[in-house]
């Protein structure tokens, strides 16, 4: 009897602990993955690496009584190979979140692998609105901006003031292309019209052909449909030929704090841009950004992609926790469950396509005058709301939204 | 006529002008490596590197010492110049005696040393440096704003480009030069120091990437990637040319401006690899070069 009743026990305690933990492989393991080399390493890079880790760090290094490890790769801009470590990543080393992950053919790719491998897909850096239409899908996140919200944000805004003709120098792939489709729309939306564009090959130095030719369109808005390294070379280029000076505007459609930086204040000046967070928004986030920069090597506070990284990780940890488990179907399901209230994000949500629902700012860059102290670029004109900053659910053509 | 072709006469001026701008860089540029590649047999991967270190050179002389452009454009040379001769004293001199391929591999290595030393500790992104306050401002040429700093590139190229032919073709320094490298031995036995003329070659092709370089601040990007991205194409400019050509570098150079220049005006996706284009059809009609005089 007694043995019985020792056996009974034991199994039950055996099954009760086997419910409670079911994290496989016995380690939570989180793969940061972007450009580290290359023209968008200072946007995302080792930073984004150093958000993980500090979100994993501040939530004390274990979920659900089993380790969480941060591993990170360089996908070099090149969707085969993201999408190769991503796959190799999931077969062979476990890891069930990939997160970062910006340009946005490699995001579209890694996309298809984590749907196939039923793996959660935190997208931080990407910005194709694609992500959340036609490729969107159940486990795939996008965390913080996306193509649409930076047309209708800039676009909106810039055609409001008078630009109401646009000419756009874009980057020669999945992401510029996006993004010049979404603000053309954006701006024949407003009234306005587009006289014309010209497609870059990436990672282009030299755009003095491309600005001449924007020049020659007089257009009232040059639309930069580019990012990183290409929207520094445009932007400097651009002041050496006096485009501003002839009275014509620039739209700098996708810019960071980090090309800010590069640029300096003289020649980035007065630049409007849309933007998902500013380190120096308020009490919290300075205090993050504190943080980040005492274990930053460069000593630049972090951009609103890295934050994102921070923030998504924090969020999908805590998610594991509340499912008691890091099933991808289970996790996706107690995300969308959740609101979102971080430094980063008040009150957000997690839409049926996977958009992350947050409010949006318009900022002009700081003259080198009103700068106060060193990172201080951004002034915010105005709050975008997130119903009106993302595309309308319907008009998306995912078909994860139940019409 | 143009016109009735659908290309505005003033748009496509405007065009040429700024191959001609590209053009005296990729001149630059290549003029070195066939100074290094026709006088040494070297083929110098490092270029791209040196060119980098030549913009650094520049930002870094602004940024602590406070001296401003025109002194960049004598320092930033020579500096990047004596590194150069360090490389060559240290490394190069071993490898004289072997293959080509042993050098370009060396060279190769120590530009992703360099490299990667520089992304490590600046980043990626670039750092700002503006041209003086002299060169600032745009010129209505009519069909065309042609900023004053541009149009100082080409004059520099041009008599930077010229003066280098001009002394290896036809002064006595640069005919002891050739001859050093057909037989190093005879013209040792005529008591010329031909182990330093090398080194101070090497030391001079360096320093025209730096030269390249600082001209570059103020227009590119100063980043770590900056030489990477160019030296390929420059590698082109100098096969298409001829590899141990100087004038044959020059004309490619400024040759091969014009036509990325108009491959952008016409078909900008295609401008990135117009040239390689071009370098395949030349090595199989030519496989010396337009100027090449190897067999």
């Amino acid at each position: 009897m007694n043995n019985l009743f020792g056996l009974g026990i034991l199994a039950g305690l055996l099954t009760a602990s086997a419910a409670h933990a079911q994290i496989s492989d016995g380690v939570v393991k989180i793969g940061v993955l972007n450009d580290m080399s290359s023209l968008y390493a200072d946007i995302g890079g080792k930073g984004s690496v150093l958000a993980a880790q500090m979100a994993v760090d501040d939530f004390g290094g274990k979920v659900l009584d089993r380790p969480i490890e941060v591993i990170s790769g360089d996908h070099q801009n090149k969707p085969d190979i993201g999408a190769g470590l991503a796959r190799k990543w999931i077969d062979t080393e476990h890891v069930d979140t990939i997160v970062d992950v910006p340009t946005s053919s490699v995001a579209l790719a890694v996309q298809e692998v984590t749907r196939e491998k039923k793996r959660v897909f935190l997208m931080s850096g990407p910005a194709s609105s694609d992500l959340t239409g036609k490729a969107c899908s159940p486990y795939g996140f996008q965390w913080t901006y996306d193509t649409y919200a930076l047309a209708h944000g800039t676009g909106g805004a810039l055609v409001k003031q008078g630009g109401d003709s646009w000419f756009f120098i874009t980057a020669d792939y999945a992401f510029g292309h996006a993004l010049e489709r979404d603000t053309s729309e954006a701006v024949k939306a407003a009234g306005g019209k587009v006289l014309g564009s010209v497609s870059v090959p990436l990672n282009t130095q030299d755009f003095s052909s491309f600005l001449l030719q924007a020049q020659a369109s007089k257009a009232k808005v040059i639309g930069l449909a580019n990012a990183g390294g290409d929207t520094i070379n445009s932007i400097k280029q651009a002041a050496e030929f006096g485009i501003v000076a002839g009275g014509q505007k620039l739209a700098g459609l996708l810019v960071f704090l980090t090309d800010v930086d590069s640029l300096g204040l003289k020649t980035a000046q007065g630049l409007t841009i849309t933007s998902a967070w500013y380190w120096d928004k308020d009490d919290a986030s300075r205090a993050f950004a504190k943080r980040f920069v005492a274990r930053n090597p460069n000593g630049k506070p972090p951009t609103y992609t890295q934050a994102g990284v921070y923030t998504e990780v924090a969020f999908y940890l805590n998610a594991i926790k509340a499912a008691g488990t890091d099933d991808a179907d289970k996790v996706s399901a107690q995300m969308r469950s959740m609101k979102i209230n971080d430094f980063m994000t008040k009150d957000g949500w997690i839409r049926e396509d996977g958009r992350i629902m947050r409010d949006m700012y318009l900022e002009e860059v700081k003259s080198p005058q009103e700068s106060k102290y060193p990172y201080d670029y951004f002034k915010v004109l105005a709050t975008i709301p997130a119903e009106q900053a993302f595309r309308p659910l319907k008009d998306g053509g995912c078909p994860l939204v139940k019409n | 006529m143009l016109e009735a072709l659908g290309i505005s006469s003033p748009a496509l001026f405007g065009q040429l002008l700024i191959g001609l701008i590209n053009g005296s860089f990729y001149a630059l540029l290549s003029l070195g490596l066939a100074v290094i590649f026709g006088m040494l047999n070297i083929i110098n991967f490092t270029h791209g590197a040196q060119y980098m270190m030549g913009a650094f050179g520049a930002y870094l002389l602004l940024e602590h010492l406070h001296l401003g452009y025109w002194w960049a454009l004598i320092i930033a040379p020579i500096a990047v110049g004596l590194t150069g001769v360090v490389i060559e004293r240290l490394f190069l001199k071993q490898l004289y005696q072997l293959d080509h391929l042993y050098g370009l591999l060396l060279t190769f290595g120590i530009a992703l040393i360099i490299q990667g030393l520089f992304r490590n500790y600046y980043g990626s992104s670039g750092l700002p440096y503006r041209a003086p306050a002299e060169l600032q401002g745009v010129r209505n040429l009519g069909f065309m704003f042609l900023p004053n700093y541009r149009a100082w590139v080409i004059v520099v190229s041009l008599v930077v480009c010229l003066s280098t032919w001009f002394v290896i073709e036809r002064t006595r320094l640069g005919s002891y030069l050739r001859a050093a490298t057909e037989n190093p031995s005879l013209v040792r036995a005529f008591g010329i120091n031909v182990p330093r003329m090398i080194t101070l070659t090497y030391g001079f092709g360096v320093a025209l990437a730096a030269l390249a370089g600082v001209m570059a601040a103020p227009i590119y990007n100063v980043s770590p990637l900056m030489g990477a991205d160019l030296i390929i194409v420059v590698f082109a400019v100098v096969v298409i040319g001829g590899m141990g050509s100087i004038m044959g570098a020059i004309v490619t150079g400024f040759g091969l401006g014009v036509v990325e220049g108009l491959t952008k005006y016409f078909k900008p996706e295609a401008s990135d690899t117009v040239i390689f284009v071009i370098m395949v059809i030349v090595l199989l009609v030519r496989p010396a070069g337009l100027f090449g005089r190897r067999a």
